[in-house]
């Protein structure tokens, strides 16, 4: 949704844990002179029939690092008339692996080649067609959590046994094939229409994840052009104003995109590059209904 | 002076703190989250990890 309104002179953050990304936004939104409000997710009831809301019209920065809290808080307030970065078409889709492959793969952008299935028994069929090794992953999650690699049948057959005793979300499986490619990722942030900085992701040693939740660490990525339109490209798709995406360099593909971030984390981003990526984004944000 | 209700150490939040902040206890590890009480803050302990947690 776009604004037909002056460049902003106020904006809030929505958060539910000040981390260091939040403060960072704060800090540069107050740098620039807007009225900046952090308004606490946890704190907020609100009214879902008024047709003249107090959030109508207002630029709302979604920061929630809990995803349902994030994506019902942006449905509310979207639906009220808010303007919420991202939107929530972006939230919907960007939180679930399965929704944004598709969104990616009719958009042109390469990701890594994967299949879905929606029983233990016809999952199990497909691994067996797919074959090993290969990486299941839940639909919605984050920093690698439940990720796992099936180096063989019988790996598959374990976790796909305790998935059963699991919330039905994690009966949808959602695997992909373990890309060949240097111990590493890359996270690329978009903010509008440009990447403002890249990072390699090195998984630790031991490991094959490259989630810096997962204490990876991180080097500068160059910002070529063809990263960068895969990555405007992947973010356009799911409707991502501000977003997060992680590709891997595949030997056999080149670039694949295998996630775009929502709420995405960038202190790592900064501290390697030097960028002002919370500063970048509020310039982004006055702008936004120009 | 805020003091850490597990181990009693002191924690000196920073001068540009704001409500909502994680600070982390130098003695223990601890993890708090900071709460405005008029001009001063006070803590209470920081929330859990959640499984819907992430980016």
């Amino acid at each position: 949704m776009k604004l037909e309104t002056e460049p902003i002179s106020s904006l809030t953050i929505l958060y539910d844990n000040i981390r260091w990304e939040e403060k960072a936004l704060y800090e540069a939104a107050k740098k620039r002179g807007i009225q900046v409000d952090n308004l606490d997710c946890r704190a907020l009831f609100i009214e879902l029939n008024e047709a003249n809301s107090h959030y109508k019209n207002k630029i709302i920065v979604q920061r929630c690092v809990s995803y349902f809290r994030s994506l019902h808080s942006t449905a509310v307030l979207e639906g009220l008339g808010a303007c919420v970065v991202n939107p929530l078409h972006a939230a919907v889709t960007c939180g679930n692996k399965l929704f944004a492959h598709m969104k990616l793969m009719n958009a042109g952008v390469k990701t890594p080649k994967t299949f879905s299935a929606f029983s233990e028994e016809s999952a199990l069929e497909a691994l067996d067609k797919f074959g090993y090794p290969a990486v299941i992953k839940p639909t919605i999650g984050s920093w690698g959590r439940l990720v796992a690699l099936l180096r063989d049948k019988d790996a598959a057959k374990a976790v796909i046994e305790d998935r059963m005793h699991m919330f039905p979300i994690y009966h949808i499986y959602y695997v992909e094939e373990f890309v060949k490619r240097p111990p590493r990722d890359i996270r690329a942030i978009v903010v509008g229409d440009a990447v403002v900085a890249a990072i390699y992701r090195y998984s630790n040693e031991g490991d094959w994840k490259t989630n810096m939740a997962l204490g990876g660490r991180a080097e500068k990525c160059p910002v070529s052009n063809q990263l960068e339109n895969i990555c405007v490209k992947a973010a356009k798709s799911m409707d991502g104003k501000i977003v997060g995406v992680d590709l891997m360099e595949s030997e056999e593909k080149g670039l694949v995109v295998h996630e775009v971030n929502n709420t995405t984390e960038f202190k790592n981003t900064v501290k390697v590059t030097g960028v002002d990526v919370p500063g970048l984004m509020i310039d982004y944000l006055c702008n936004f209904g120009k | 002076m805020l003091k850490c209700p597990e181990c009693d150490a002191e924690i000196k939040n920073p001068l540009d703190s704001i409500e909502g902040e994680i600070i982390t206890c130098p003695d223990c590890g601890a993890s708090y989250e900071l709460l405005k009480r008029g001009d001063n803050f006070d803590i209470k302990p920081a929330q859990d990890v959640g499984e819907d947690w992430g980016e």
